[in-house]
Order: structure tokens, then sequence, then C-alpha cells
């Protein structure tokens, strides 16, 4: 019976940390997300924290972050991007960036334009040269003669 | 010395249902997808936590490294399953296991104890298998 009641907790949390995946682009309330969990916030949070390693507020806080830097590389402009991934304002979103990563959006977004167009126009740059050779894939079909 | 493990190789079946499975629903990170030529990218992604170790989803496909006989013979042994590839960990079992369920990922074993912990063993899309543990504190 107590395997059961954990198995049942187990299901309650995951379904919070999928809401959590889902949503991350809204405006979400984790009093909120305990409450539809039925549990009170000081023991969702030390469950959560307990299965995942990190709070709630945490793990959102990364999903977000993870999800701005794939829309930075993929060219969109930071006010967008805030927006996008759920921030409230271009000016948390740049400090929490900066927290998180060590760098300013700004800063990542260039660098992985650099990195994007480096490899665009050499793969190799990426490759490692042993795995280049066994597909068979040589220097000259890829390189345009600028670089 | 050896220092660290960079890139490690997986032999896929197809690329874009890979990428849908280690991304979507593993939740790795995209590192490098850049298209090679007929239809084949290099292709890494990397554990959420861990950026820095490159897994290359490595298409089956004619070419240099494959003859046609050997893609056949290789696509029949990923698909049947021969190929285990790697070991993951999470911070709990139950719930990854609960997760990725949820999100139609197939098990071969159930969460289980070991002497180390827990494993459970799940299969990606081509058939490769994977051992997913929880380790003792």
């Amino acid at each position: 019976m107590e395997q059961f009641e954990k198995l049942y907790l187990y299901k309650r949390i995951v379904q919070a940390k999928l809401f959590i995946d889902h949503h991350y682009a809204e405006k979400i309330d984790l009093d909120n997300i305990s409450d539809q969990a039925c549990f009170s916030k000081f023991h969702f949070i030390r469950l959560f924290k307990t299965l995942y390693g990190r709070t709630p507020h945490n793990y959102l806080l990364k999903i977000r972050i993870e999800r701005s830097k794939l829309l930075l590389s993929q060219g969109h402009c930071v006010f967008d991007v805030s927006q996008m991934s759920g921030f409230d304002s271009p000016t948390s979103f740049a400090a929490a960036f900066k927290k998180t990563t060590g760098q300013a959006p700004s800063v990542f977004k260039e660098r992985e334009r650099v990195r994007q167009q480096d490899i665009g126009s050499n793969p190799f740059f990426a490759i490692p040269n042993c795995f280049a050779e066994t597909h068979g894939w040589t220097k000259s079909q890829f390189l345009r003669d600028d670089v | 010395m050896i220092t660290k493990l960079t890139h490690l190789c997986i032999y896929v079946l197809n690329q874009e249902s890979a990428y849908d499975f280690y991304v979507n629903k593993l939740g790795f990170i995209v590192h490098t997808d850049a298209p090679m030529g007929e239809g084949v990218r290099w292709l890494t992604v990397s554990p959420p936590e861990q950026p820095e170790l490159e897994i290359s989803l490595f298409l089956v496909i004619e070419g240099d490294i494959f003859d046609k006989e050997t893609v056949k013979t290789m696509t029949a042994l990923v698909r049947k399953g021969t190929f285990g590839a790697a070991v993951f960990t999470c911070h709990d079992l139950m719930a990854t296991y609960e997760e990725l369920k949820t999100k139609g990922v197939v098990f071969k074993k159930a969460p289980t104890k070991e002497f180390y912990g827990y494993e459970a063993l799940f299969v990606d899309d081509s058939g490769n298998w994977f051992s997913l543990s929880q380790l003792n504190p």
C-alpha cells in the first residue's frame, strides 16, 4: 500500500514538472502548481527538489534560460526572446541570463552567430577528423575557395 | 594522460526521428546540427547537465564507411537491439521513469534495485538500449 502511495506521489510531482516544461513561456504561479498537485507549498518544493535536484523555481528558470539560448542561437532579438521565454521584461531576462551563463544575451547571440557561420562555411571546425574520414567527408567537398 | 571523453557515437537509423527522441523526449540539448549533403547531418546532442559531452547521432547510411551489405547488417542489428550504447544517470529514477513513459519512451526493464543503486533500461527510436541509473548516495 505504501508503495502505491509513493507511486501516486511521484506521478503528481512528475505531472507538475511536465506542466512547467509545457507552460514555461506563460506566467506560472508556483503556488498554483502546488495547489493543483494537492501539496502544501513547502512539501511540494521539498519533494520536487528531492526528485530533480533543484527547486521548482530554479527548474523553471533553467528551462527558460535553455529556451532563450535556443531562440538567441536561431537569431531572434533579445526583446522577443525575453517574451517567448516567459520573462517579465527584457531587463529581468538580461540579468537572469548573465547571472546563469556569465554573458549578456547579446554577447551570447553574437558568439552563436559567429560559431554557426564558421560551421556553415567550414563544418570541419566542429567535426573530429576521425568521424569525417569514416564518413568520407573531405574538406574539398565543403570548403569555399575563400576559407 | 587522457583527460576527458568529448565525443560518443551512437548509430541511428533516422536522424530526424533520433532528433525528436533525444531532444524532445530525453530533453538533451542540440550541440551541433550541420548539413553534410545527401540527407546526412553532423548532429550532436548533450545531456542537459553535461554540455561538454557531444553524443553524435551517426546515421547508418551507405557511403565510405558502410557498403550496402554492411548497412543491411547494421540496420538489422541496431533494430534488433544488439547494441547497448551507454549508461545515463538521473537524480531520481522513479520520477524520470514515469516522465519518460508519459512521453512514450519504451522501457525493456523497469526500475530495479541493484548493488550500486537502481537501474532501468530504455530503448531509443532506432533500437539502441541504454541503462538509466540512480546511484547510491
